[in-house]
């Protein structure tokens, strides 16, 4: 892949604005089918253009109105805010407090930095493939909840660009859903708690919830392969005492945990510190917390204790400022990480396992793409009277781009079927034919 | 409603006329009274409630609700100031016509900000879950009807399909006993208050409620509409403010619940940035001494800190000129672009100052608040460190604070009663050397003003007050001599020992 460099942005973003933005798509997914009137024409956008400026409540009329601005602004950043009561861009002339957020999509973002405290191989804005797998894992456990608790049905997940993901729920119920229940729908997806001031971050209770069930059976297809391997979580005393600090001071306490027994030929009987790797450590661990007797108040052993530690490792860590405001500015997928140069792309959730953030293109990679495509063409003598759309909108399908925008694509269909539906019971309530 | 200045006979109803316009002990105040009332009723029934209101928010912090001893109290309250609460008493007509018209009045008072209407939603429906709590069962459905609400119960078979998830989610099932239950199936965003703590099983966007858990429903059906209706009172509160009759009464009722805010700032611009490393650690409360701390060391806040603390620092008496000195130059100090400080994070100091946007000044966080809400995560230092770290880290860090070990084991204690303020109270006293801090915490700012006040000797701190009392519309409003003693006044009828938090921090 080209190798980027942010100071060619500027040139990049013409040509990725001009040649390869897929303004159609994106267009039709904003429009929602022009269902409600003003709708797109009420969308605020903002903007951070070169050297920091940002720019909020932009609006636009309709699709070439976008393309006009966004290939002249060329924007290096792009966020995607709430529908207003008013044009955004006119928002100064309404009077005070009846210019108002009224609808948006119910969005997550999942940042890896969040899971510091938890992961071995990277820190901060880094991510690997070791530890990729702590999105694959929130991508599966949030998207079925979303799913089949909460029933909604048109989900697009998206690669941040650079150390997350971002989840844009669009059913027209939940556009239209309040800050308070988006808070709610938070909370009830939320597990781990608490900030470097707290050791042990998941307590469960002794009734499980279903959906806490479900979340650890999807954990543990993925446990033994990313925290005991990728992580080796149980690897030296430096590791496994991060452990060890989330287990109950009676099990420890046990005899035999760290003092080591007479052991056979076959090295049976080998305590916690003498197993050999941490699969070994964690089968050891699981075996002493099932065999404590559970009298104690509060101390809890069984299998409690190891999914709470598990779901510490494993389970999704959300923002809920970024999902509770209706009126958040969430950055807009097909956008360019201006630090990687990654694009913003769809993640096919049938394929969610296979997704790596590296092979992502970056948009030094699709212009490259886009120049090679262009000199072979011009060698062949293309027929110049092509309308310069019609050129533009295959464009991006000779890039690595296009099984992305498939992936968004379908995601459109699925929409559009559903308003379908929704307007075909409509129309047979009202008994026309 | 018309208010007519000469006392008139009320209308008589015949017996059966009377039930019929109240069949229920309990309601959700969906329509309006429409008769003519005098003047002296009006106050009356207004002053009435409002004592009721604010003795439920005192049983509330005092007692945990929903307990014995709260229930008992709270009805022998609403049986002294002769409003309806029991369904099979003889005449309920005059009760229920008190709470009826009461309720109404008080919307008025209480639909002019958000503090008001908060704290009137809250009360209100505390009364409504205590009322509802001894409705008959078989009163249950027919109130559910009369009050528009529409709850199906599901068959047999389809609870049988369920009967594992759901009694694995709901709590309040006490075992396999689902055969004996009405389930009742609801969508999801009607279920708020038990599907975000996980107390209700949810499939396909409906939530699957037993009928114990119904009420939780209820309140948050009610909390929605009372919430709408105040904003549309609010609405044609001008015209209603207009009457002369009306004005002073509403206007004394909205002022007596809330106590200090602490967002008059009756000393800004006396403290200097250099002051404040070393206030921190003689006069700040532990919350905010932490934040200042993780500020220095990491040159960097993250916004649920920036918002406790910057805000904290109003009300200590910082100008916004001082608070944007103050935050740039130790953001720069973490290698941040002096420009993109002014274009980030700026704003949102001028904005917390009320001086962008909504032009909202905000308030300075209560202890409660702080407590209850937007608790830490990862990377955060705001919250309330009684409340929100682990035992074992704040005994280091008390440890740290130069705490004796005999205070911070009592600390300890009072942390694991969660009395997290009490606990704070006990911090106060060992760090300034005193017996008794001589005040009721519940707010950070309070807890500087306090430590000022120990520690320069008792100066008076210049600081408008307003008495909590209940209005009592002859007498002229107090004033006070000095903060504390209407600090004390205020204390003392809040009764602020946190027990009454207990059901907020249990899963």
């Amino acid at each position: 892949m080209e190798p980027f460099d942010p100071a060619e942005l500027p040139e990049l973003l013409k040509l990725y604005y001009r040649r390869l933005f897929p303004y159609a798509q994106y267009y039709r997914w904003l429009n929602y089918g022009g269902v409600v009137k003003n709708y797109f024409q009420h969308r605020e956008f903002s903007f951070t253009l070169k050297d920091d400026i940002y720019i909020r409540y932009q609006s636009f009329n309709n699709q070439s109105d976008l393309e006009k601005e966004m290939q002249k602004m060329n924007p290096y950043k792009i966020d995607i805010g709430a529908v207003y009561s008013h044009r955004p861009n006119q928002h100064n002339t309404v009077k005070l407090g009846a210019f108002q957020a009224q609808e948006k999509e119910l969005v997550f973002d999942i940042d890896m930095t969040d899971y510091d405290d938890v992961r071995r191989c990277c820190s901060s804005a880094d991510i690997c493939s070791k530890c990729w797998t702590l999105m694959t894992m929130a991508i599966r456990i949030i998207d079925r909840a979303l799913k089949e608790d909460f029933g909604f049905k048109h989900r697009l997940w998206v690669y941040s660009g650079r150390r997350g993901v971002h989840c844009w729920v669009c059913d027209e119920s939940v556009r239209k859903l309040s800050s308070a229940v988006r808070s709610g729908i938070v909370e009830y997806l939320s597990l781990v708690k608490g900030g470097q001031d707290v050791k042990k971050k998941v307590h469960l209770s002794e009734n499980v919830h279903p959906f806490v069930r479900k979340s650890i059976s999807i954990i543990k297809k993925y446990f033994e392969g990313y925290a005991l391997v990728g992580q080796d979580i149980l690897e030296n005393k430096e590791s496994w005492d991060k452990i060890l600090a989330l287990v109950p001071e009676n099990i420890l306490s046990q005899d035999h945990f760290y003092v080591s027994l007479q052991y056979n030929e076959k090295g049976d009987h080998f305590n916690f510190q003498k197993h050999h790797s941490s699969l070994q450590r964690w089968e050891y661990l699981k075996k002493a917390a099932s065999q404590c007797p559970s009298n104690i108040k509060n101390e809890k052993c069984g299998p409690w204790l190891e999914w709470e530690i598990m779901l510490q490792y494993c389970f999704p860590r959300l923002d809920i400022n970024v999902s509770k405001g209706i009126n958040h500015l969430l950055k807009s997928p097909f956008s360019v990480h201006p630090k990687t140069g990654r694009i913003s792309v769809p993640i096919d959730l049938q394929k969610v396992d296979q997704f790596d953030p590296f092979a992502v293109p970056t948009i030094s990679s699709i212009c490259h793409e886009l120049d090679a495509i262009f000199t072979s063409e011009a060698e062949k003598e293309e027929n110049q009277a092509e309308s310069d759309i019609k050129h533009r909108t295959r464009d991006y399908k000779k890039t690595s781009l296009a099984p992305y925008v498939k992936v968004f694509e379908q995601f459109l269909e699925n929409l559009d079927k559903s308003r379908k539906g929704e307007l075909l019971k409509k129309s047979d309530l009202q008994k026309d034919f | 409603m018309e208010f007519s200045g000469v006392k008139r006979r009320k209308p008589w109803l015949i017996g059966d006329q009377r039930k019929a316009s109240y069949p229920h002990s309990l309601q959700f105040y969906l329509q309006p009274p429409s008769e003519n009332i005098s003047l002296i009723e009006f106050e009356n029934l207004a002053i009435d409630r409002l004592k009721l209101l604010k003795s439920v928010e005192n049983l509330g912090v005092s007692y945990v609700k929903g307990t014995e001893l709260y229930q008992s109290k709270l009805e022998a309250e609403i049986r002294r100031l002769k409003f309806s609460y029991r369904e099979s008493l003889e005449d309920e007509y005059e009760p229920r016509r008190k709470d009826h018209i009461s309720h109404f009045i008080l919307r008025l008072a209480y639909c002019q900000s958000e503090d008001l209407r908060r704290w009137f939603i809250q009360q209100e429906m505390d009364l409504l879950r205590f009322r509802f709590s001894i409705l008959p069962k078989d009163k249950i459905q027919s109130f559910l009807q009369d009050s528009h609400l529409h709850f199906e119960a599901i068959s047999e078979e389809e609870k049988n399909l369920r009967e594992q998830e759901i009694i694995a989610s709901s709590t309040s099932l006490g075992g396999p006993k689902l055969e004996l239950e009405y389930v009742y199936k609801i969508p999801f965003a009607d279920a708020l208050d038990l599907f975000r703590g996980r107390k209700v099983y949810l499939e396909n966007g409906f939530a699957y409620v037993p009928l114990k858990d119904i009420v939780a429903i209820i309140l948050n059906e009610f909390r929605a509409k009372l919430s709408k209706a105040l904003a549309l009172t609010a609405r044609s509160l001008p015209a209603v403010q207009s009457d002369e009759r009306l004005q002073p009464l509403l206007n004394h009722l909205s002022h007596s619940y809330i106590g200090q805010d602490y967002s008059i700032q009756g000393n800004a611009g006396k403290i200097s940035l250099d002051q404040i490393d070393s206030l921190s650690t003689k006069s700040f409360p532990p919350c905010m001494r932490q934040l200042h701390k993780a500020l220095r060391e990491n040159h960097h806040l993250r916004h649920g800190g920036r918002m406790q603390y910057g805000l904290f620092l109003k009300g200590i008496g910082l100008t916004l000129e001082q608070a944007l000195q103050f935050w740039k130059q130790e953001f720069i100090k973490g290698k941040m672009d002096p420009d993109k400080f002014d274009k980030g994070y700026s704003y949102n100091i001028r904005h917390s100052f009320g001086k962008e946007g909504k032009r909202t000044d905000y308030t300075p966080f209560s202890c409660l608040k702080i407590i209850l809400t937007n608790p830490p995560s990862q990377g955060d230092y705001h919250g309330c460190p009684f409340r929100h770290s682990d035992p074992e880290l704040l005994k280091q860090k008390l440890q740290s604070y130069k705490i004796t070990p005999g205070g911070i084991s009592q600390i300890l204690d009072l942390v694991k009663g969660t009395h997290y303020q009490v606990a704070c109270q006990k911090y106060f006293e060992m760090t300034h050397n005193v017996d008794d801090c001589g005040f009721s915490l519940n707010h950070p700012n309070q807890f500087f003003v306090e430590s000022q006040r120990v520690l320069n000797g008792g100066k008076d701190i210049k600081k408008e007050s307003i008495p909590p009392e209940t209005p009592q519309p002859k007498q002229s409003a107090q004033k006070t001599k000095n903060a504390s003693s209407a600090l004390a006044s205020l204390n003392s009828s809040l009764e602020m020992d946190m027990e009454g938090l207990e059901d907020y921090f249990s899963e």
